[in-house]
């Protein structure tokens, strides 16, 4: 993957968090990890990706932070659901964003939705993923992007 | 004014809901997919509908086909993630009236939502 492709998605999340939310991000220096490693918080947002590309994109983070989003888009209702909901949100937005450079041969599924680890979900095991950690007050996320 | 909220994020349709300050712009009905968003327009004949395009069952590009084909002077406004140009023209193409991007701010919402009704 190119550094301006990259680039994409990190724009997309500071965009999401800064529209949505009203607030900023820090988004931490990205870097490579092999196939094995799954980064996951206590929620997880999976997109699957076709097309041009193949692979997936997922933001993943923890209860609080997506507690925190939830408040910060007006809402009450902090329950599960609506945890699961956000955080699929979070990665259907960047992803469909980043179509805005990649095209519309970058092609995304709806969000698939994991509690806790990730055991189940299987990577290509020949590509490194790209981890763009994300620092939300006291809290950390991150968005991972695994593509051919 | 009838307004239908389709959208597989119920988050998201909350916040359409509360991020609508259009006076006499009423929220009739909300889904969560494109096949009940075509049952839900028999029921209640929206004038506006905010529609995503990325759904499970029935995505919103053959939701709006299908609607328009039960009710051709519904004004369909996309609300979608899908950012790219070939999107938004085909979505435009197959009739919707307007196109805003996710994230939206609430201004860009009811901005879009006055353009749309201007002409009723």
């Amino acid at each position: 993957m190119k550094e301006e492709q990259l680039q994409v998605f990190i724009e997309g999340t500071k965009y999401f968090f800064s529209t949505f939310a009203g607030q900023q991000v820090d988004v931490g220096v990205p870097y490579l990890v092999s196939s094995d490693t799954k980064v996951a918080f206590d929620y997880t947002g999976i997109i699957g990706i076709a097309g041009a590309r193949k692979g997936c994109v997922y933001f993943s983070a923890p209860g609080r932070l997506l507690a925190k989003l939830l408040q910060a888009l007006g809402e009450e209702d902090l329950e599960d659901d609506n945890l699961c909901d956000v955080v699929g949100e979070v990665a259907n937005t960047v992803s469909g964003n980043a179509r805005r450079d990649l095209g519309p041969e970058f092609v995304i599924s709806v969000p698939v939705i994991v509690k806790g680890q990730l055991e189940d979900i299987k990577l290509p095991r020949e590509i490194r993923s790209f981890v763009i950690p994300i620092t939300w007050g006291q809290d950390k996320a991150a968005l991972v992007i695994c593509l051919e | 004014m009838k307004l239908l909220i389709v959208d597989d994020s119920n988050i998201i349709r909350r916040k359409i809901r509360r991020s609508n300050k259009v006076g006499d712009l009423e929220v009739v009905g909300s889904a969560c997919n494109g096949l009940e968003a075509v049952e839900l327009v028999k029921q209640t004949q929206p004038d506006l509908i905010t529609m995503d395009l990325t759904m499970p069952e029935m995505d919103g590009i053959e939701s709006i086909e299908k609607i328009l084909e039960v009710k051709p002077d519904t004004r369909i406004l996309v609300v979608s993630a899908l950012a790219d140009k070939a999107t938004a023209i085909r979505a435009l193409t197959i009739g919707a009236r307007g196109f805003i991007c996710k994230p939206f701010t609430e201004d860009e919402l009811n901005d879009a939502f006055e353009q749309l009704l201007e002409d009723i």
